[in-house]
């Protein structure tokens, strides 16, 4: 038998008239899987999340959640999906209880589960102090933690969030991202879309880059670091002056820049280099304050992708 | 279809309602306050008009009075309707909806349940006051049939308004827009009320039931049309869309143009106008025509079937010995305008050109007015109207004993031949400005159907039906008179 991703679009495509927002996305999320979507503004990301949770149908191409198809089995995607909705949408003159109450009488969830579920779900991202106010009254960052308390009351195995901590202080966004932590620990498939670069590094497993309808780059974060940015750059700082030292480990690494006292290289093994660097370091009498990998940002890679993308198309 | 489902949607709704008191403080006002002052009426015109021993008329003024009470709190089912369709878009709380198990058949239902119950059960309540005031205060007491008929028109008033008020409103994204669209229900539900009222006021009941039948003709095209539009798909790919008076009159004039041969290329050397006539006449009246064959099949039915109706209403109702005075026309006879004992029309309507032409006209035009608003039943029964008139008169002839079809061929032949077709064609095409609200096209807007079937009937109107219409009349007054005197004249 063949494990299926419990996620899977082949040539995904939507348009609206003879506009293409999604355009042949081919993407595999597999079990207990964080996969985060990034893309500038009308990238296609929302669109995505739209067909793959059975809500849009695909103009070509076709997805399925855990086997199920998103045209054919539109009613059991929806079952199986939690769907965290760009703007949280919530009923201001509801108060929560009788919101998630609603929600879980639409997926046919008994009374008594809900009632436990919703409780549970409120003490968790703090808001049960609240459940007695009518949500209109809620802040953004409350209204947004109610709408993601909402896509999981059902207990969904897929979760798709959109821009998930886009509007909370950064308390209330560390919650969520706990909570999101917390469930990928519980092997949850999660696909979300995201403009904050460090979450989905923290939290994702693998990181699309979608523009203009395409996914543009695909991998893991270090992946898509070595990719676009090369072999990890590492830091080395001395004491005194490094004189005429670079000269004398050119045949082990490309030095990419130097000081006066420090100077960076880049290395595909690192474990294998640099013992050896330090140890000539040593051997030519220098004495080494540091040494370090650089940290290099997902924004890098990001700007470049998507620039790189610009020019290209220009 | 999930009853659950349906419940648990609806009671939302009302609920939600139930807590906006910009819905229940008018509700409650007029369904609490308004039966009263409907009752102080009723006793100020029934204290008047016993002063000329006309009591009889409370027994139609009183059943006017309930319907009007059960109308105003049913017509928050329209405003009910805008908040819970549009506003939810508005609002982003439906994608949340849409995102769970529920079928869109269901979503749809319940929420147009909301819609009709809270008002109706108002209406219900305010008519129910308003009875018990009136059996207290004058003793009148209602048949059965009439608390029923008034019943059943308020709830299927209510159901139009709703069902309209989806499909209408389902090209735009703000309650503002949507409001706006909405006196596209408004106007033809004030049209009905009206047409209700003096048929009550003339103590033709049994014509109520007319009524109650049209209206649950509408309900049930609107409910199949409010399914169509108001699904998961069209709800969000639609989104974009808005009110845009610049882009209506662009696509109007787009579609007007489309089909010439100049369309697209406008660095062509242009084409002088009577070229560009010709072509109009041998490519895209052909091509429209053509294209509409089954309607225009459909109108040509509907004339068949008018004369029918006029022959059979004949045989039901024969004219008495005389009254058709075929034996003796007479210039004078002809010019009478009516006689005194068939009011309303006369033998020949104003003889003019210049009138028959202005009159057939303004029919046809007021046919294309009333098609939107009517889905374009009433578009069919203008045309309806005058054949039966000559069925009518055809078959009263065969009756007296003269001949229909020396009959027809005297009075309608000599311009019939011009006029008719005319009328079916425009029939046809105005129909059409009705027919597709209900029915649009694949891949178009109710919307963008409507603006196309306005520049096709625009079209043939002006290139086709005019010059008939302008030829017939020319016969009708020249001709006609001729034919008729030669025929039957001594
Ligand atoms: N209903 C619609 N009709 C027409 N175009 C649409 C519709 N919905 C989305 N689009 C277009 O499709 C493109 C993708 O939109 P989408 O909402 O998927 O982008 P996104 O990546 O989620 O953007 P953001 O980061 O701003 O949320 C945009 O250019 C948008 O204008
Ligand atoms: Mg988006």
């Amino acid at each position: 038998m063949t494990i299926h991703a419990v996620v899977e679009a082949h040539g995904l495509t939507k348009r609206f008239g003879t506009f293409t927002a999604v355009d042949r996305v081919d993407l595999h999320v597999a079990e207990g899987e964080v996969l985060a979507l990034l893309g500038p503004n009308g990238a296609g990301k929302t669109t995505t999340v739209r067909c793959l949770a059975a809500i849009l149908r695909p103009t070509a191409g076709q997805a399925r959640i855990a086997g199920h198809d998103t045209v054919a089995e539109a009613q059991t995607v929806r079952h199986l999906v939690g769907l965290l909705t760009e703007f949280p949408g919530l009923y201001q003159r509801m108060r929560p209880p009788e919101y998630l109450a609603f929600f879980g009488q639409l997926h046919e969830m008994q009374a008594s589960h809900i009632r436990q579920r919703s409780e549970q779900l409120m003490r968790q991202f703090g808001l049960w102090d609240a459940r007695d106010h009518r949500m209109g009254e809620f802040s953004k960052g409350m209204q947004q933690k109610m709408a993601l308390i909402r896509a999981m009351i059902h207990d969904p195995h897929v979760l798709f969030l959109d821009e998930p901590t886009s509007a909370m202080d950064p308390q209330s966004a560390k919650q969520v991202r706990d909570a999101i932590a917390a469930l990928r620990r519980e092997g949850r498939t999660i696909l979300l879309c995201t403009h904050n670069l460090a979450e989905a590094e923290t939290l994702a497993d693998r990181i699309a880059i979608i523009r203009r309808g395409k996914i543009v780059a695909l991998g893991t974060p270090a992946e898509l670091k070595h990719r676009l940015l090369g072999d990890p750059l590492t830091e080395v700082r001395l004491t005194q002056s490094i004189d005429g030292f670079l000269s004398r480990v050119t045949d082990l690494v490309e030095i990419v820049d130097h000081g006066e006292t420090w100077f960076r290289y880049r290395a595909a093994r690192a474990q294998e280099v640099n013992p050896r660097i330090v140890r000539r370091l040593t051997e030519a009498g220098h004495e080494v304050v540091a040494i370090g990998e650089l940290e290099q940002h997902l924004e890098t890679v990001y700007l470049r992708i998507v620039e790189e993308e610009r020019a290209g198309n220009e | 279809m999930n009853r659950t489902a349906v419940s648990t949607i609806m009671r939302r709704e009302m609920r939600d309602s139930l807590r906006d008191w910009r819905i229940v403080a008018p509700i409650l006002l007029l369904t609490l306050g308004f039966p009263f002052l409907m009752n102080t009426t009723a006793l100020l015109v029934e204290n008047f008009l016993r002063q000329y021993n006309a009591v009889i008329i409370s027994t139609h003024m009183i059943p006017f009075g309930l319907m009007v009470v059960g109308f105003f709190p049913i017509s928050f089912s329209l405003v009910i309707a805008l908040e819970t369709f549009v506003g939810e878009k508005e609002r982003y709380s439906l994608e949340p909806l849409l995102s769970t198990p529920i079928s869109d058949a269901e979503l749809y239902l319940g929420k147009l349940l909301a819609a009709v119950l809270l008002p109706l059960v108002a209406s219900y309540i305010g008519m129910a006051l308003y009875l018990v005031s009136v059996m207290w205060n004058l003793r009148y007491h209602p048949t059965p049939q009439i608390l029923v008929q008034v019943s059943l028109l308020t709830a299927m008033e209510g159901l139009v308004m709703v069902a309209g008020a989806v499909v209408v409103s389902s090209h735009t994204t703000s309650v503002r827009a949507a409001n706006l669209l909405a006196s596209f229900i408004i106007v033809p539900m004030a049209l009905l009320v009206q047409t209700e009222s003096i048929l009550m006021f003339w103590g033709r009941f049994d014509m109520l039931w007319y009524i109650l039948l049209i209206l649950v003709v509408a309900d049930l095209a609107l409910v199949r049309a409010g399914v169509r539009t108001f699904n998961r798909e069209e709800i969000l790919s639609r989104g974009m869309d808005n009110l845009n008076l610049g882009h209506i009159a662009r696509s109007f004039r787009d579609f007007l143009r489309s089909g010439s041969p100049t369309h697209g290329d406008t660095n062509a050397e242009p084409v002088p106008w009577w070229r560009r006539l010709l072509a109009l006449y041998r490519h895209d009246l052909p091509r429209l025509l053509w294209r509409e064959r089954s309607t225009l099949g459909v109108a040509a039915l509907m004339l068949a079937a008018g004369v029918g109706l006029g022959a059979y209403y004949a045989w039901r109702y024969p004219l008495p010995q005389g009254i058709i005075p075929l034996d003796h026309l007479t210039d004078r006879i002809l010019q009478a305008q009516g006689s005194p004992v068939t009011p309303g029309w006369s033998w020949l309507p104003a003889i003019s050109t210049r009138a028959i032409f202005l009159h057939n006209m303004r029919v046809l035009l007021l046919g294309a007015l009333l098609a939107p608003l009517s889905f374009g039943a009433l578009t069919l029964i203008l045309l309806l109207a005058p054949m039966t008139m000559v069925g009518f008169l055809a078959a009263q002839v065969s009756i007296v004993g003269g001949n229909p079809w020396t009959f027809l061929a005297a009075f309608i032949l000599p311009h019939g031949w011009l006029e008719v077709p005319a009328a079916v064609i425009a029939t046809a095409f105005a129909f059409r400005l009705g027919a597709v609200l209900m029915a649009p096209p694949k891949d178009s807007t109710a919307g963008e159907a409507l603006i196309q079937a306005a520049a096709d009937f625009v079209k043939v109107f002006v290139l086709l039906v005019l010059p008939l219409l302008a030829m017939a009349a020319l016969t009708e007054a020249r001709i006609t008179p001729q034919v008729v005197l030669w025929v039957y004249g001594r």
